[in-house]
């Protein structure tokens, strides 16, 4: 089959697509039947360079065998798609485990490097067809290690802006700490898009639990920029807008000292120490008076 | 449509049904300085629960109707601001700075009550 494929693959035009076809086919035939060995050969490469280290090396050659049986169908059908869904696939597995990008980028590389030497190999003798085998080979090849790497890095950005969602789902409480009295305790960076769900759900919350009073406690917050500072002062007006007075708690000396330098107008906020004296002033608002229950009679000893 | 107006008790009450045009606003502006005289009214409560978008001249409308009201010897408290209006209105600059607003009916007339409380201790 290899000297009908060299005379072909010598002639230019349009039996030049046919002659790639065919060395492709060739190829396959030639990747099937070493399958064993090469594929232990790309594991025993794998483990040499120290790639996947998260993984066991029975792990490592279970998706190897996969990667490899994948790799071996695009170069048959030259059709990504089968690939594409496993290494989506691969990557929801993997990606949890702590796997980096340049590894798995690294172990298609590697394959392609097995795969290319075991190619030079097999055709040393005969450089011209060699040439038109690498010729088939490289441009699949490289479409097969950009489609996994690309496969990878989706997955991998997925993941992120849903963990995004999740941490600005999670991070906006508003809580009832007694009846009309609400606490908004706000933990992290706060950026334009935040403050703007914050507010929102602070006005919510009080037409929900019918707030009188507030408290916004910012303790956990490490900076503010005048975008969030003026955000927080539309906030503070927007609630006293729906009747309720909002105390802010927990601004450190850093936020102060930041707040004065840019010039917020902050006169209309009502600052509290911190969170307990918060409370305390908006219980004080409210007009509840906290009594600690009189302590119980002492018994007298005879 | 005209804004219907209530008398309870010491208070009148405009109950805003639907949007308001521009002339309706100043027909419940009209309406409401003519009441407190007439009904010697000691406080005004505007309840906007319904509308759902509050311009810059509805605003200054309310503010006019509260500066108004307060030289007619009486208070005006603005009831009902919806969040997404509340909101919005910040971001406009309409903060009704010198009115007094409250959650609903409810809080307004509660509110008040503890004014009229707190003037007539103050009469003594």
């Amino acid at each position: 089959m290899s000297t009908e494929i060299r005379t072909r693959s010598a002639e230019p035009g349009p039996v030049q697509a046919d002659g790639t076809a065919a060395l492709l086919r060739e190829l396959v035939a030639h990747l099937r039947k070493n399958r064993t060995q090469l594929r232990e050969e790309w594991a025993r490469r794998i483990t040499e360079s120290k790639l996947l280290t998260a993984m066991t090396r029975e792990e490592i050659f279970a998706e190897a065998t996969s990667v490899y049986d994948n790799y071996v169908e695009v170069l048959e059908t030259g059709s990504v798609e089968a690939l594409q869904a496993y290494a989506r696939n691969l990557s929801e597995r993997i990606i949890p485990r702590g796997v980096e990008t340049h590894e798995v980028l690294g172990i298609v590389l590697l394959l392609r490097d097995v795969l290319a030497r075991s190619l030079f190999k097999k055709y040393q003798a005969d450089f011209a067809l060699l040439n038109a085998v690498l010729d088939a080979y490289e441009p699949a090849a490289n479409r097969i290690a950009n489609t996994v790497a690309v496969g990878f890095v989706q997955e991998r950005e997925r993941i992120i802006r849903q963990q995004q969602e999740a941490i600005r789902e999670l991070s906006t409480p508003v809580l009832q700490v007694r009846d009309r009295l609400l606490i908004l305790p706000i933990i992290g960076v706060i950026d334009p898009q935040r403050a703007r769900q914050l507010t929102e759900q602070l006005l919510r919350g009080i037409r929900a639990n019918r707030a009188k009073v507030v408290v916004v406690d910012i303790t956990g917050v490490p900076s503010v920029d005048a975008t969030v500072a003026n955000h927080l002062v539309q906030t503070v007006d927007a609630s006293r807008l729906m009747g309720a007075n909002v105390i802010v708690t927990g601004l450190s000396s850093e936020i102060a000292q930041t707040l004065v330098t840019i010039g917020v107008d902050l006169s209309k906020i009502n600052a509290v120490g911190d969170l307990q004296g918060g409370i305390e002033e908006a219980e004080r608002l409210l007009g509840y008076t906290v009594t600690m229950p009189e302590p119980p009679p002492k018994e007298k000893k005879e | 449509m005209r804004v219907p107006i209530l008398k309870q008790s010491q208070y009148v009450i405009a109950s805003i049904q639907s949007a308001l045009s521009d002339e309706d606003l100043l027909q419940l502006r009209d309406d409401l300085v003519h009441h407190v005289g007439r009904y010697r009214s000691r406080g005004v409560i505007v309840d906007v629960t319904v509308l759902d978008v509050m311009d810059s001249f509805a605003v200054r409308t309310l503010r006019a109707i509260a500066h108004m009201i307060r030289l007619r010897g009486a208070e005006t408290v603005i009831v009902g601001i919806q969040p997404e209006v509340a909101f919005a209105m910040v971001q406009l600059g309409l903060t009704l700075e010198d009115v007094t607003t409250a959650l609903d009916l409810e809080e307004g007339l509660a509110y008040l009550d503890r004014q009229a409380v707190a003037g007539g201790t103050h009469v003594k």
